[in-house]
């Protein structure tokens, strides 16, 4: 059985990773899978705890996010489509006036 | 009347009340009537209310109208009080004060904003009438301080003038040092007596046992503190310094607060509480030695002063001076008495200085007149009375209260301090006469040092001559009361305030005959000095008038120290004002207030501006920025869980 470190070293890594996506990244999209990828980081470290602590209660959290991530996925993807249309461009650097 | 006594200070108080409010729309004769009607009755029932309280006998007639401050067991009414020195001041203040409003509808007439000079002329005389008629010291201050009030009032008259309005702050703060020291005077008087009521607190005070020379307890500090405020308000050294620049006020003014009545309110406080004074030699001594000194010292600096009212603004402090010596050898009554006859000659002489430069056109520099004695002969011939009366020439008034104060010096026991201030006071007799009659010669006599062509010399109108005739008449009778005392006669001015400063011990009947050929004696010596200083001025400017100039030329170094007052302004510049101007510019206004005051209000405004700046650049709207302070967030919050835990549960705790 893997110990449970491992999945949370895993996680944190896959966390840092989408840290350092989210800031250095310039276009939406890349930011935007970045989001998932931290999203679904904590999903592992919830699901790794939820094991290793034999409740249940990790693995309906991660539902959840699951349900969230899509909801928000949804609403993002349109949000960057608007931009796109309206900018001409995917580089949040052109986007920093918190309107479209 | 003496029940209404209180009529008598609010008839002016109403008068300068009706003309400050009304008389700026009014045509000048409404405003006339109104003042001259208000202190004339007030001069009325003043003469009522004296006669009523000669009749009825009494020593004090003394009437409590309302409290007005009760704390504790403290308390201070609006009591007012008559005894014989009141009635000697009140009649002088409301009477020279009546005069000298005449005179002023005259020398006022063409000004601008003559109501508001009656208005606060009647607002001096409603003070002044406090003054004299409280009867306790904190009634006595309002009025005290209200006519320091009138009177910077009225020295900044004509306040567009630089030099007026400046006269008056400086007549004003002057003092202000002495006022200082009267009440403190007054709160060391209440705590050791618990009253400030005369009549309670000269009771309590006449059973403590005196203070011998060199002693200084209670008596003799609270003494010499509200001695501290007569000198600011009586001119005397080292506060004099005021009252020559006050004679940039109007005249009248210079007559009647500056000369007659306000600076004598000094004496007059000294007098009202000769039973303070009357315990501690000590003080005695110093008020004898300040006026003494006062008198010489102000006398030499009036023998070169050209311009005519400086000259009698001088002789003012040198009369007030004599005044001071006398209360301070004890002789309250020569004090008084001179007080009188000084406020008669000495407005007289202001109000023909007035006449000569109504005349004049405006001039007050004595080497542009000269001759005038033809052209004027009613302004010569009261102001030659008046030269008289303040050289002290029988029989004219000045003569016998000059008379009796050195008198009193000279027999208020032996020693050489006391002689020193006999021979003191003599040589100012002398100066007096000399600068006296200098001003005459020069005013008066000679040939015209002026275009003849341009000025048109005239004589005043009535109104101005009429004050000018009574107080002649005054200055030559006022000092008669005295008169029968040199034939071996009751002295009626003594007599008559015997109840107030007590009799005179009663000397025997030998002793009574020796004194009195002293007292022949010493007049003559006092006469002789004056006729002496006489004689030198009719030398130096009608027979020989190049003489003044050649003795002035060969005797350089003290003419002109002479001439610049003996730096006592420049003196008092460099000692106290300009360090005190330094202080309040660098230290209090540019390092307190504007660096420190103002420095942390704008201080607190300009750092909160600047962070909000600063901040403001984190809010670049660049959303990867958030992100960024988001992640350093999440990490300085990791970071002390993981390295500081002790400080991370104080920080939950705190959440909590």
């Amino acid at each position: 059985m893997v110990p449970t470190n491992y999945y949370i070293i895993l996680s944190a890594i896959l966390f840092g990773l989408g840290v350092f996506a989210f800031i250095f990244k310039r276009n939406i999209i890349t930011i935007f899978m970045s989001i998932e990828l931290m999203l679904n980081a904590v999903n592992l470290a919830f699901v790794a705890f939820s094991q290793a602590l034999g409740k249940l209660d990790g693995q309906v959290f991660v539902l959840f996010v699951i349900v969230v991530a899509a909801a928000e996925a949804v609403v993002g993807l349109g949000i960057i489509i608007l931009i796109a249309r309206n900018r001409q461009t995917l580089n949040v650097e052109r986007v920093d006036l918190l309107k479209l | 009347m003496l029940e209404y006594l209180w009529i008598v200070p609010l008839l002016p108080l109403l008068g300068s009340a009706i003309n400050g409010i009304l008389g700026a729309k009014w045509p000048n004769k409404y405003v006339t009537l109104t003042a001259i009607s208000s202190t004339g009755l007030s001069f009325l029932c003043a003469l009522e209310a004296v006669r009523e309280f000669l009749e009825s006998g009494q020593a004090l007639s003394r009437k409590e109208f309302f409290t007005w401050i009760a704390s504790g067991n403290f308390r201070a009414g609006f009591d007012l009080q008559a005894d014989r020195l009141t009635v000697v001041m009140m009649l002088v203040v409301t009477g020279v004060g009546w005069l000298i409003h005449i005179y002023a509808i005259g020398y006022m007439a063409h000004e601008r904003g003559y109501y508001r000079f009656f208005s606060y002329l009647n607002l001096f005389m409603f003070f002044m009438l406090i003054l004299v008629l409280a009867a306790n010291y904190v009634l006595l201050f309002v009025g005290w301080e209200g006519v320091g009030l009138s009177s910077y009032l009225l020295i900044g008259f004509w306040f567009l003038k630089k030099s007026a309005s400046d006269a008056g702050k400086k007549a004003f703060i002057v003092n202000r040092i002495g006022d200082f020291g009267f009440m403190l005077g007054m709160f060391l008087l209440f705590r050791t007596f618990g009253t400030l009521d005369f009549q309670t607190l000269f009771t309590k005070a006449g059973s403590w046992p005196a203070e011998p020379m060199g002693h200084f307890g209670t008596f003799t500090v609270a003494c010499l503190l509200l001695f501290m405020g007569a000198t600011g308000k009586s001119a005397q050294l080292p506060l004099y310094v005021w009252l020559p620049d006050a004679m940039e006020g109007p005249t009248p003014v210079s007559a009647l607060i500056h000369a007659a009545t306000m600076v004598t309110a000094g004496v007059y406080v000294v007098a009202r509480s000769h039973v303070l004074f009357s315990h501690s030699s000590t003080a005695m001594l110093v008020v004898a030695m300040v006026g003494c000194a006062t008198a010489f010292f102000a006398a030499t600096i009036g023998l070169v002063q050209t311009d005519i009212k400086k000259v009698l603004a001088y002789s003012t402090v040198s009369q007030l001076g004599y005044m001071f010596l006398a209360c301070g050898v004890g002789a309250f009554t020569a004090g008084i008495f001179h007080l009188m006859t000084h406020a008669f000659f000495k407005a007289l002489l202001f109000l023909a200085a007035g006449s000569v430069i109504h005349a004049m056109g405006g001039e007050q520099e004595m080497p542009k007149m000269g001759g005038l004695g033809r052209k004027i002969k009613w302004t010569y011939a009261t102001m030659f009375i008046a030269t008289l009366a303040i050289a002290g020439i029988p029989p004219f008034a000045g003569f016998f209260s000059k008379d009796a104060i050195l008198f009193a010096t000279f027999q208020s026991g032996a020693g050489d301090r006391i002689r020193t201030l006999y021979v003191l006071g003599l040589l100012a007799a002398v100066l007096t006469a000399f600068y006296m009659f200098r001003l005459i010669f020069l005013t008066f006599h000679g040939k015209p040092r002026y275009d003849e062509h341009k000025v048109h010399v005239h004589e005043s109108p009535w109104s101005m001559r009429g004050p000018l005739v009574v107080l002649a008449i005054l200055s030559v009778a006022g000092g008669w009361f005295a008169l029968p005392a040199f034939f071996q006669g009751p002295d009626y001015f003594a007599n008559f305030l015997g109840p107030v400063f007590g009799a005179r011990e009663a000397v025997e009947a030998g002793a009574e005959a020796a004194a009195h050929q002293l007292e022949l004696i010493l007049s003559g010596v006092a006469v002789l000095a004056s006729l002496i200083g006489l004689a030198v001025a009719y030398r130096l400017y009608i027979k020989n008038p190049r003489k003044a100039d050649d003795l002035a030329r060969s005797m350089k170094p003290a003419y002109t120290t002479l001439l610049n007052k003996y730096y006592v302004d420049e003196l008092y510049a460099a000692a106290v004002v300009r360090p005190l101007l330094w202080l309040s510019t660098n230290v209090f206004w540019k390092a307190t207030d504007v660096a420190g005051i103002d420095g942390t209000v704008n201080g607190i405004a300009h750092g909160a501006a600047a962070i909000g700046d600063g901040l403001r650049h984190s809010q670049s709207g660049n959303t990867r920025s958030y992100a960024v302070w988001v992640v350093a967030g999440a990490i300085v919050v990791l970071a002390v869980i993981f390295f500081w835990p002790s400080a991370s549960k104080i920080a939950l705790g705190l959440v909590r």
